[in-house]
């Protein structure tokens, strides 16, 4: 069997005022035919560097190939021409990426754009190319292709997106596919019909794929052969069963020990009464134009819950589920259109925000991006120090309280007079969950709180929130699209699905026998499920 | 446990103070040099020049030499003592013009931009100011309420204001949606205090530069209206008077104009290179492509 792709000892060195002297160290790795290679790693483990160092479109300015070298085909391309690149770039090895919307060129329709690559490196006539085109599109399933040819990105959901890029990468039928974490961005029943499309196109036509991936969940779905790196440097290779089964490097064991099972531990039910009740809550986006017009849209649809000290209810669903919006009409960030919000018997859901201000401290929000969630211009001191000030907590006292909290959330006092961009994503997260805490509120929601997070990094940070839980004993609303993660720290789980409440019960009921139809093909796309979960 | 990213790359980059920054750009270096020599001479010429509205029959528009530097007008006045009273007029319009449209535009920039209900107003009588031509403006309302150096300030910082008002209110629109402001109200922030601390503070880069434009154009307008014989009363020097008066002799005698318009051009460039330079260290976007 002939390598597709070969990186011998590749070195790829960083500015020289970055955090260490390489973006990738010593680098050995094949791609065979007719196989799936993973690379797996953390935020920073440099697996885009070495995607984006094959294909030739690593940013020249800052990074520099050192040593080593790169056959493609048995062809070095280590050092070749631009023109050289253009060439065998889409012919011989094509990549996706992975963000569809800002891959695809917005302002063309998507046909064109897939058939600019036969203009390029063909001599098709254009209803040759045409043609050829409508091929690609059926290859990938996509419904109707006469019909989406002539649609523009924007027309298209994300998945559909997803699969016009693997067309375009596929249809000059390329022996290497490189793929930068394709599915990071998609739900997940999109993300399992994308692996399982993948998947198959690369078995029918014999291709060798590059995966880039930072989900073992991933890995264990689709992986032939997986590639496992830290901080620039391969610690361990082999086949998927292999690494999974039997890692040998701590490293690989800590990321395969991260990753949270499917499967809900055994927890007790908690009792007494609701801290937070709420009952019908509607809202609906839009149809209030200066005119009158504009797309109307039921963002949440008569919702209830409630959840008692001490217990975490979890709302699970894919993008546009309505769960966002629930937290955030909550929060009182967003008004509700009907419903009432209980906290502490008071109605929360339509005081005005002057009433709402004194109460505000009851409830609390972390927020999913840790890199937005703290203003850059003041230190972290000041950000948590700013909400109990504002109920006239004498500075001093204040700040004790902020030293206190550095302390329970694992980070060093004097982090106070830092700014955020100094810490690391989970620190932040750390600080956004004191900030919250600083209120010593009774309801703490977390909205996508751990989504932004390396596996590792997550696993703290939940651990972290299920501490401050049970020593503070807040009700807490979990809200996350995955369901691994829901699975490890929820007491009780809604499902939503546009806007709706599908599904609710015990997290150990819903895991063990869900009802509705949309929790099942929820569970079922679990990247990884039958791996994990046992 | 938790993993400390090293500081010391991070904190080499945020050594530098937002001064040291912006003065390694060589537009704002050289700009800012040539800037604080006309302000030099605008403060302390005059002290060491003739009276710029002494007439001197004797020696009627003489060539720049024995006459003067830059010769006599028509009536015998010292041109190069004239100009150089002249500075100061413009650089305090420049000044003044660019202080008060920002004063005002930010603070109803910020009004627009965060208070919904505000929005709509704000912006609706902004359109309308902005279909008003600025030297029409300025002409109607000297005519209204005569010539003195305040009105033709406040005619020049209408027209100014919608264009400070729509750069912060779209400032606010993409900041107050950033989550650490969600934070600040969820912890009970005074509207007030959230666009002070939170939401202000990202508006000073772009204001700026927008600010050097402003003065920049307001010299510019000055001059204009002192040309059509709108703008500043006729027996105060500025450089706009002076080529207005010079305009009948020139091609007689073409230094009345030559200098005050030199002056002018020179004044007008050097601010706008300091607004390039300063968009370029202070807009990261536009900075990020030029490292």
């Amino acid at each position: 069997m002939r390598n597709v792709l070969e990186i011998e000892k590749l070195t790829v060195s960083l500015p020289k005022n970055a955090d260490r002297l390489y973006a990738i160290e010593d680098i050995n790795l094949i791609v065979n035919r007719n196989e799936i290679v993973c690379v797996v790693g953390e935020s920073g483990s440099g697996k885009s560097v070495t995607a984006f160092t094959v294909m030739g479109l690593h940013d020249k300015r800052a990074l520099k190939m050192t040593s080593g070298q790169i056959l493609l085909e048995g062809e070095d391309i280590t050092n070749a021409s631009p023109a050289v690149f253009r060439a065998r770039r889409g012919e011989k090895m094509a990549m996706i990426f992975q963000e569809p919307m800002t891959a695809l060129n917005p302002v063309l329709k998507v046909g064109d754009q897939i058939s600019e690559m036969l203009k390029i490196h063909t001599s098709m006539t254009a209803s040759e190319r045409k043609a050829r085109v409508i091929r690609a599109m059926n290859d990938v399933d996509l419904p109707d292709p006469e019909m989406m040819y002539k649609s523009y990105p924007h027309q298209l959901s994300g998945g559909q997106r997803q699969r016009i890029m693997i067309a375009m990468a596929l249809v000059m039928e390329p022996g290497l596919l490189i793929a930068d974490e394709p599915t990071t961005a998609l739900d997940v029943t999109t993300q399992a019909n994308i692996l399982r499309l993948i998947k198959e196109i690369q078995r029918r036509r014999g291709m060798g794929v590059l995966f880039i991936t930072h989900d073992f969940g991933v890995v264990a779905d689709i992986a032939d052969r997986v590639v496992v790196m830290q901080e620039g440097k391969i610690v361990e290779q082999g086949t998927v069963n292999q690494v999974l089964k039997n890692p040998s490097h701590e490293y690989t064991k800590m990321l395969i020990g991260s990753v949270p099972s499917m499967k809900p531990p055994k927890r007790d039910q908690v009792s007494g009464s609701p801290a937070l009740i709420t009952k019908q809550i509607n809202k609906t986006f839009g149809g209030l134009g200066f005119f009158g017009k504009g797309r109307k849209v039921h963002a949440a649809k008569s919702v209830s819950f409630d959840i008692r000290a001490g217990e975490t209810t979890g709302i699970v669903g894919e993008s546009g589920s309505g769960k966002s919006t629930v937290a955030r009409c909550v929060i009182r960030l967003i008004d509700p259109n009907s419903g009432k919000i209980l906290i502490n018997n008071i109605d929360v859901a339509k005081l005005k925000e002057s009433k709402l201000r004194p109460l505000r401290n009851n409830f609390q929000i972390v927020f999913q991006d840790p890199y937005r969630s703290l203003n850059p211009r003041r230190t972290v001191g000041q950000s948590i120090i700013e909400g109990p000030t504002n109920f006239g907590i004498p500075l001093a006292e204040a700040t004790q309280r902020a030293k206190d909290l550095m302390n329970i959330v694992g980070l060093q006092t004097d982090s106070l007079e830092r700014f955020p961009h100094q810490f690391s994503g989970g620190q932040r997260q750390r600080i956004c969950i004191a900030r919250a805490l600083a209120m010593e509120p009774q309801i703490l929601i977390a909205d996508e709180a751990v989504s932004a997070l390396d596996v590792s990094v997550q696993a703290q940070v939940l651990e972290l929130l299920d501490d401050v839980k049970k020593k503070f004993d807040l009700a807490m609303l979990f809200i996350t699209h995955d369901l691994r993660v829901a699975a490890q720290v929820c007491d009780n789980i809604v499902v939503m699905r546009e806007g709706e409440i599908v599904e609710r019960g015990s997290t150990y009921e819903i895991y063990s026998k869900p009802k509705h139809s949309y929790t099942k093909a929820l569970l079922d796309a679990a990247p990884g499920h039958k791996f994990f979960s046992g | 446990m938790s993993r400390e990213i090293p500081l010391s790359s991070l904190e080499k980059a945020s050594d530098l103070s937002v001064f040291q920054l912006v003065i390694k750009n060589k537009n704002v270096f050289w700009g800012s040099i040539i800037l604080i020599i006309i302000i030099f001479v605008a403060i302390f010429g005059p002290f060491f020049a003739l009276d710029p509205v002494s007439l001197n029959p004797m020696s009627r528009l003489k060539p720049p030499g024995d006459a003067g530097l830059f010769g006599t007008d028509q009536l015998g006045r010292d041109v190069y003592s004239r100009v150089i009273n002249g500075g100061r007029i413009s650089l305090v319009v420049g000044l003044t013009v660019a202080i008060f449209a920002v004063i005002f535009g930010t603070v109803m920039g910020l009004l627009a931009g965060y208070i919904r209900i505000l929005d709509a107003i704000i912006m609706r009588v902004m359109d309308g100011l902005m279909a008003i031509p600025a030297i029409l403006l300025a002409i109607a309302m000297i005519s209204l309420s005569g010539a003195t150096l305040t009105t033709v300030i406040a005619a020049i910082v209408i027209p100014e204001i919608p264009r400070v008002v729509r750069l912060v209110r779209s400032v606010v629109l993409t900041v107050r949606e950033e989550p650490y402001v969600e934070s600040a109200i969820s912890v009970g922030t005074p509207v007030y205090l959230v666009m002070i601390r939170h939401v202000l503070p990202n508006t000073i880069a772009p204001l700026i530069v927008q600010a050097t434009y402003i003065c920049g154009s307001a010299m510019l307008t000055e001059a204009i209206l002192g040309f059509l014989g709108a703008g500043i009363p006729p027996e105060i020097p500025s450089w706009g008077n002076i080529m207005s008066e010079g305009r009948t002799f020139f091609q007689l005698t073409p230094w009345i104009i030559f200098f005050p318009g030199i002056a002018l051009a020179v004044t007008v460039l050097s601010v706008n290179i300091v607004g390039d330079g300063l968009r370029d260290t202070l807009d990261p976007r536009i900075a990020r492509n030029m490292r």
